[in-house]
Formats: structure tokens, C-alpha cells, sequence
């Protein structure tokens, strides 16, 4: 079969992706370590550059014999993912240099996995997103042991390679039975077979139950959250920082367009599984936090919890469903990034410090530190009129139009919990004896970020409107 | 006795599970993790050939070259991780791996 321009047009944001993080690679590689300034830079550029790509001009449909699709979804989630990918590289120059492990092969290796995520989100069959998936996790394991002089970095390299792979194993074996029983890898091929009942249904579950198990890892939905508190705190910040958002939705993106696309006609058996893995989730996130004094093992779980309020719009199955997943996930990127700028300015004595504690009297002593974190908070925790209260009453709004009512409420009741934890952090802030001041954070990146952070929430907060309708018309492309 | 497909996808999930228990019961090495996610692939593989010779169609062969290839790959990754890792802590036994506990 010829592959037309077509394809090449389609696939044109990757295809730049890649020959630039070819050359910025070569260009490392010949420059040695005085390159990493403009890599690091050039890089971030690169990603943005490829952001843009996709929407100059926009163009839809299937490519290269239907191994690859783009549509207003897939879009929508790549320019999410390049702009967090971006925003962690820029973030980390602070971070790198002072821990001595500022080298040219972080934006690079950040580059890949997002190309990894970029072929994930587009995967249109099942040789197409294992080939991403691996891209990308390959790429990350290296990244969580960056800092590879540090025993908490690599033995999260550790971790998270162990058991990335194991999850990477399941989601194959599950994809080689479904393509035994489907008789195809192709998307369209196993939906076809599934609608005019050529597949052996019993098999394609079994297969369908390890594919939702790989990807559940990957998005560290419980019951296979485990790795996600160890990573988040031992990688260094700004790689915790990019593990938060971008893989995240990647691998969400992926599991919304496998299940709703090929695996639509099983919805009622898949349905069950999400579901249950959405309340653990918002449960676990809710109660395992409230004793962590670590504020990245804290967002470790904040994150599982989100995931689970995020996995609810995906069982509900329906566009409103998938709007309230898109939105989510928007408001969560900013919340996420504002979270862990604010959390990489924390420095005392010039020392990284990351203990929840080591907030007490922020407020006194930086106070616009101090409301930028409350607002983050405040947001995380969903309270009215924040961006984060819309993001989840669209969510639940979606779950009881789809009937699914108790975990709808058990979500709300997650939510109350999680309140705790969210509001302890400003207490702690505004209220507690201070302790020892934090330094007053150089301007720099990290401030910048955080200050856009906190301004697009509220923006969301008094507008919500103009960010629904990008993600209605990103949920209807699931919905021709 | 003709070998069909159901024993070839025998072997292949009586391999998959070994893999996956060699790597939760494990109290050793993490060595061994690697070469029981080596098993686990090599599982896949086994059932990814015999679908596709038994369908007549040779997707599964692609895709079994597809899974060698990454297989390698994540083996020359995984072990690099662990050699700075051992550079660390001059241990790489499974129950020294507790930096981190919560």
C-alpha cells in the first residue's frame, strides 16, 4: 500500500518533533555540556512550535493505512500535553542546577517521551499505542533516575521501571489475545468484528480486562496506584512535576479513545471496571493523604484522587461525559503546574525544602507565595466559584445523567474528605506559628509560571464558558 | 495428538503467570525481576505467532518483531537504571529497595 502525502500532512506535528529533537540532540551531543542552556530553551520552543502545528492549519482523519487517526479530541489532548511538557522543561532549570545534574539530555529525553505521548494519543490500532506507550515510558524511566547521583532518585527509577513494565506486559498480553480473537490489531477491525460477532466476545474480554489493567497503571488508578507515591517523591521535583500532568493525560486520552472507540460495543462490561477503579481511587486519594507531610507524596495522591473524579466522566460513557473529562483535565494541568511552581520556589537557606510544615507562616512571611498556593488549594479542593468546583460538577453532572448515582455520590463524599487535607495546607500557611522564613524566591520561571497559574484560574473561575466549549467540540469528534 | 492453538496459548499464560508471580514473590534480586518481565514478553510473543499462523494472517508476526525490538531496548534500560542505582546503595536486593515507605 502507498502511503499518500496525506498521511505525511497529517502526521506533521511529529514528524517536526522528532527531526527537532533529532538535531538538538546532535547539536548536544557536539556542544557538550555549555549546549544546555539553548537545548533546554530550544526544546521548549520545539514543543510549542509543535503545538501550533497542530491547528495551522487543522486537518482530520486517518493515516498511514489507519495506524494513526487525528481529530479534534486527539488534537485537543496533544496541545495539553505539549504545553505541560514545555512549562516542566522550562521549570527545571533552577531545580537541575543546584542539584549539579543540569545536562542537555533532559529536554531531550522530555521531547521523546512527549513524542511517545503525541503516537499515543493518535494510536489508532494496537501496534500503534504500544510502540507510543514504550516510547514514552521508556523515556520517563530515565528521566525519574535523572538525578542519578541521589539514592531516592534512582530507586525511583527503580520502581517505576519495574513496574511500568509489568504493567507494559499486561496491556501486550491482553492486546495479543484480542488480536487473536478480533482477527486484527486495527481499531476499526476489532469494532467491526465485535459488531457483526465474528469475535469470540469471551476472549476479547479477557483481553479487554488486561489492556484496561496496563492503562489503569499507567493513569495510577487504584488498585494499581502503587508505584505513584514512591516516583512522585523520590524524582526530583520537576520531573514530579511533568509525571503529574503529562503522562497523565496521555494515557487518559488513550484509554477514553480505546474504550469508546473499539470497545464501544462492550461498554456495559468495561463500564463495571471503571467504575469501581473510579471510587477506589477517589477514596484512596481522599484518605491516604490526610497524613502525608511530604507535599509531592501529598500531590501523589491528590493526583490518584483526580483521576478517579476523571475516570467517573469517562464510565459515564457519553458526550457529556467525555466534555466533563476534557474540561477536567485542563483545569487540573493548571492547577498541577501552578501547584509544583509554587512547590519549586520553597527554598530555605538556599535548600530545597518540600515538607508541608515547612509552610508554617508563609503567609507572613511571603505573602504572595502564600496566596498563590491558597488559591491552587482552594481549587484543588473544588470550592465554589473556583475552576476546580467547575471542573467536577461537570463531572458529577455527567455521572447522574448516566445513572450512575451512588458513585456520583461517593465522589462528592471523596471530595468533602479531600477538602481536609487541601485546607490543612492553607491553615497551616495562614495560621500556624511561623517557622523559620522561606527565602524570598528569585524571579525566575517558576514565578512566572505560578503567577499565570493562579490568573488563568481565576479566569476559569469567573468564565468557564469559553474552555466548555473547546472541550464540547473536542468530546464531538468522538461522536460523529 | 495434534498440538492446536489452545495449547499453544496454554504454554503462553502458564509462562505469562510464572513471570508475573516470579515477580511479586521475588524476595532476591532484581535481576530476576528483569528476566521474569523478559518472560512475560516472551509469553506474548508465543501467543501473538500462534494466532497468526493459525489465522492465516500475518499481523501477530509483525507485531511479535514490534515487542522483540522494545523488549530489548527496555532490557538495556533497565539495566542501566540499575547500575546507578547499585553505584548508590551497593546493593540491588529486593528488600533493600526502601528508601521510601507511606
Amino acid at each position: 500500500m502507498i502511503v499518500g502525502l496525506e498521511s505525511w500532512t497529517l502526521a506533521r506535528p511529529e514528524i517536526f518533533l522528532a527531526a527537532a529533537t533529532a538535531l538538538l540532540l546532535i547539536y548536544g551531543v557536539v556542544r557538550g555540556e555549555i549546549a544546555t542552556p539553548f537545548v533546554s530553551v530550544a526544546t521548549s520552543a520545539a514543543l510549542l512550535v509543535t503545538a501550533a502545528l497542530l491547528f495551522l492549519p487543522y486537518r482530520e482523519g486517518p493515516a498511514f493505512s489507519s495506524l494513526f487517526i487525528v481529530d479534534r479530541l486527539t488534537a485537543t489532548m496533544k496541545v495539553m500535553v505539549l504545553v505541560g511538557s514545555a512549562i516542566a522543561i522550562l521549570m527545571s532549570r533552577a531545580y537541575f542546577e543546584q542539584a549539579k545534574a543540569w545536562r542537555f539530555e533532559y529536554p531531550i529525553l522530555v521531547a521523546l517521551a512527549t513524542l511517545g505521548m503525541m503516537l499515543m494519543i493518535s494510536a489508532n490500532d494496537l501496534m500503534a499505542l504500544y510502540v507510543g506507550l514504550e516510547l514514552q515510558s521508556l523515556a520517563l524511566y530515565v528521566i525519574a533516575s535523572f538525578q542519578r547521583d541521589s539514592i531516592r532518585s534512582t530507586e525511583a527509577g527503580v520502581k517505576y521501571f519495574v513496574l511500568g513494565s509489568v504493567a507494559s506486559g499486561m496491556l501486550l498480553f491482553g492486546s495479543s489475545l484480542i488480536y487473536g480473537f478480533c482477527g486484527g490489531t486495527a481499531f476499526v477491525q476489532i469494532s467491526g468484528a465485535l459488531a457483526d460477532g465474528r469475535a469470540t466476545e469471551i476472549g476479547v474480554i479477557i483481553g479487554l480486562v488486561f489492556v484496561v489493567a496496563g492503562l489503569a497503571f499507567k493513569v495510577s488508578a487504584v488498585p494499581f496506584h502503587m508505584w505513584t507515591p514512591d516516583v512522585y517523591e523520590g524524582a526530583p521535583t520537576p520531573v514530579t512535576a511533568l509525571f503529574a500532568v503529562a503522562p497523565k493525560i496521555a494515557a487518559l486520552s488513550l484509554l477514553v479513545s480505546v474504550l469508546m472507540g473499539p470497545f464501544k460495543p462492550l461498554f456495559a462490561q468495561w463500564q463495571q471496571i471503571i467504575v469501581v477503579a473510579s471510587v477506589l481511587s477517589m477514596a484512596l486519594g481522599a484518605f491516604a493523604a490526610l497524613r502525608q507531610q511530604n507535599i509531592k507524596r501529598l500531590m501523589a495522591y491528590s493526583s490518584i484522587g483526580n483521576v478517579g473524579y476523571i475516570l467517573l466522566g469517562v464510565a459515564s460513557g457519553t458526550e457529556k461525559g467525555i466534555q466533563a473529562v476534557v474540561f477536567y483535565l485542563a483545569i487540573y494541568l493548571v492547577m498541577t503546574l501552578g501547584v509544583f511552581a509554587t512547590v519549586l520556589m520553597m527554598k530555605r537557606r538556599n535548600i530545597m525544602v518540600e515538607q508541608v510544615s515547612d509552610l508554617a507562616g508563609l503567609a507572613r512571611s511571603q505573602p504572595m507565595m502564600a496566596l498563590g498556593m491558597l488559591i491552587f488549594m482552594f481549587s484543588l479542593a473544588g470550592i465554589p466559584p473556583l475552576a476546580g468546583f467547575w471542573g467536577k460538577l461537570y463531572i458529577f453532572m455527567a455521572a447522574v445523567e448516566a445513572k450512575l448515582f451512588i458513585p456520583a455520590v461517593l465522589g462528592v463524599l471523596a471530595s468533602v474528605v479531600a477538602s481536609y487535607y487541601y485546607l490543612r495546607i492553607v491553615k497551616v500557611m495562614y495560621f500556624d506559628e511561623p517557622a523559620e522564613a522561606i527565602d524570598r524566591p528569585a524571579f525566575g520561571v517558576n514565578r512566572v509560571v505560578a503567577l499565570v497559574a493562579a490568573f488563568l484560574i481565576a479566569v476559569f473561575s469567573l468564565v468557564p464558558q469559553p474552555l466548555s466549549v473547546i472541550a464540547e467540540a473536542a468530546a464531538r469528534g468522538l461522536f460523529p | 495428538m495434534t498440538i492446536g492453538l489452545g495449547h499453544y496459548l496454554t504454554v503462553a499464560a502458564v509462562l505469562f503467570t510464572m513471570g508475573i508471580l516470579g515477580i511479586f514473590l521475588n524476595r532476591k534480586n532484581v535481576i530476576v525481576i528483569l528476566m521474569c518481565v523478559e518472560l512475560m514478553l516472551l509469553a506474548v510473543n508465543i501467543n501473538l505467532v500462534a494466532f497468526s499462523v493459525f489465522q492465516g494472517n500475518v499481523v501477530g508476526q509483525i507485531f511479535a518483531m514490534l515487542v522483540l525490538t522494545v523488549a530489548a531496548a527496555e532490557a538495556a534500560i533497565g539495566l542501566a537504571i540499575l547500575v546507578v542505582y547499585f553505584r548508590n546503595r551497593g546493593t540491588i536486593e529486593v528488600e533493600d529497595i526502601n528508601a521510601m515507605k507511606g
